[in-house]
């Protein structure tokens, strides 16, 4: 466990810039993407508005068959 | 309830269309950069040589910066699932959920965890555990696109499901039936071999660029050697797997295959056209182009002389080949609404004598099930022309690609791919072509089957939330600036790379 944990320390510590480069994107990449994204526009429709799967299902079904478009 | 507005489909499909095309820039190259990478590290295995190790080394550094930048794109299309087509990812969601939660078990974790083994593992691990690395990170990367085209497949012609009427679910019956449906397996097929062609073009581009610069020869023309040699394969698989995809897309998607060859009104001996350009959409005869006559019928159906039909009539019906109409269907559709809405009552007033006949008139109307949506029967015909002029392109840039890797790899066994400049100036551009083509692909796949979501069960117009098509627009702009700016990050740090070259041999 301890030389699969040094392989990965020493794997990053000896990244070249470019490397570094990448990690910090794929890093600010992320924090986008969950931190404003996911938090802030792209909440889930059905978990924001109803509280389980019953009350769910019942949306759907209305959508279904009282669908007007 | 109200209607959703139009506008609203339009900019989900428009945003949903935006993310896939930008998170396509990324995928295809790793796709087939991996393998080539594995089959290079393989060959420095075997024969201990500097060259193969430079060679593995630099293009493994640009499968890297690729990788890097590309990973988690996806999964933005998952968000737009959860916000944008909610009432879509309940319908499919247990069909989704088994594939992508294998996904992300065992395809990810495969990928992610020897990702770190062949880019830290140089000098540090035994030589031939890092080179099978290379080999886990490329199948890795495969089965993980398989199960993201298993999902894709059972959207273009659901199978192994039955709807539950109580929860209004889809929800799995056969597990071999949704990953092994010629559809999904033949759409798997066809994109990962097309995207080995961009891979392999990746390759032939930047050694073009070395070559017209005289630099890095050697490492060049063997590079060339290789992804000509991946790219031909790949090629010729790609043609062969797409005929199977047309071959399914017959009997599952027959308004699709009539968009792809802008057949209107069907017939016997149906011509394939190489090239055209349709003067009217609805109407056979002002068609102008090279056509082979039969080929449609022979390719469709393996008989040049059976029916193929056409726009005209999988829309009015056609009652010598039992096609029933689009008011025929629209009908069955709106009888399997009604069902549903008289399920739910009886089962409200507790009326179980008559659950068991609605359940029946369900199902046996739930094949047009979504037709029950349709307004008006012209929604049911794709873009035929950006679907006619997106397939042949990328149909016309496929053969181009046969015959470009058999040149280079022809001239590159007679020692002369630095010949002809304009070949290699050729082979710069050609990656730009092969992005097109895969381009393409999914724009034939995507819009010609509108106005579906779901192949005759779902229209894009009942999948959507309803949102304000206002808020769909701020996310679509703010997308086109992320993958925007994500796209330049690895264009210019690819170019620092490539322009510092491998290290002399």
């Amino acid at each position: 466990m301890k030389r699969i944990l040094d392989f990965y320390i020493d794997g990053f510590r000896n990244m070249s810039i470019t490397s570094k480069k990448l990690w910090l994107i794929i890093a600010i990449k992320l924090i986008i993407m969950f931190g404003i994204l996911k938090l802030f526009f792209f909440k889930d429709y059905l978990n924001e508005r109803y509280d389980n799967e019953e009350q769910k299902s019942e949306y759907i079904i209305n959508e279904l068959i009282n669908n007007k478009n | 309830m109200e209607a959703i507005d139009t506008s609203l489909v339009d900019w989900s499909r428009a945003q949903f269309a935006l993310t896939a095309i930008y998170h396509w820039f990324f995928v295809p190259l790793t796709l087939g950069l991996s393998f080539i990478v594995a089959f290079m590290h393989t060959m420095y295995y075997r024969t201990q040589s500097e060259e193969w190790k430079e060679m593995t080394k630099f293009w493994m550094k640009l499968f890297g910066i690729n990788f890097a930048i590309g990973v988690a794109t996806g999964i933005i299309l998952e968000f737009e699932f959860g916000t944008n087509w909610s009432n879509y990812s309940w319908i499919v969601g247990d069909i989704f959920g088994a594939p992508l939660a294998i996904e992300g078990i065992f395809a990810f974790f495969l990928e992610s965890t020897f990702i770190a083994v062949m880019f830290f593992g140089w000098n540090r691990v035994n030589k031939k555990f890092h080179m099978l690395a290379s080999w886990f990170v490329a199948f890795g990367s495969n089965i993980s696109a398989l199960w993201i085209l298993v999902a894709n497949g059972w959207m273009q012609s659901p199978t192994g499901t039955e709807f539950n009427m109580d929860t209004a679910r889809n929800e799995m019956v056969s597990f071999f039936d949704v990953v092994l449906s010629p559809t999904a397996v033949h759409k798997f097929l066809h994109t990962v071999s097309s995207a080995y062609i961009v891979g392999a073009l990746f390759v032939v581009s930047i050694s073009s660029w070395f070559l017209l610069r005289n630099r890095h020869i050697l490492f060049a023309k063997k590079s060339i050697v290789v992804a000509s040699v991946f790219g031909l394969l790949a090629a010729l698989f790609t043609a062969f797997a797409g005929d199977n995809s047309a071959y399914t897309l017959a009997k599952d998607q027959p308004m699709k295959l009539a968009a792809m060859e802008a057949l209107m009104d069907g017939e016997r001996n149906a011509t394939l056209y190489a090239f055209g350009v349709i003067n009217d959409e609805r109407n056979n005869d002002n068609f102008t182009g090279i056509s082979f006559p039969s080929m449609l019928s022979l390719l469709a159906f393996r008989d040049p002389n059976a029916f193929v039909p056409g726009v005209n009539d999988l829309i009015n019906g056609n009652d010598e080949h039992k096609i029933l109409s689009a008011d025929e269907r629209i009908e069955k559709g709106k009888t399997a609404i009604q069902a549903l809405k008289g399920y739910k009552e009886a089962k409200q007033n507790g009326d179980s004598a008559s659950l068991e006949n609605l359940k029946e008139t369900f199902t046996e109307n739930y094949p047009h099930f979504g037709y029950g949506f349709i307004k008006d029967k012209e929604e049911l015909i794709p873009n035929v022309k950006l679907t006619f002029y997106s397939f042949h392109t990328m149909v016309l840039l496929g053969l181009f690609f046969i015959a470009f890797f058999a040149w280079l790899l022809y001239s590159s066994m007679k020692n002369q791919v630095t010949k002809y400049r304009w070949i290699l100036k050729l082979g710069v551009w050609s990656l730009l072509l092969g992005y097109i083509a895969s381009e393409l692909g999914w724009i034939v796949a995507e819009v010609g089957r509108q106005p579906w979501a779901i192949q005759d069960i779902l229209p894009v117009g009942v999948a959507t939330s309803h949102l304000s098509s206002s808020s769909v627009q701020t996310t679509f702009f703010l997308f086109l600036i992320l993958f925007t700016v994500l796209l330049i990050a690895e264009v210019k740090i690819m170019l620092t790379q490539i322009k510092k070259g491998p290290k002399p041999f």
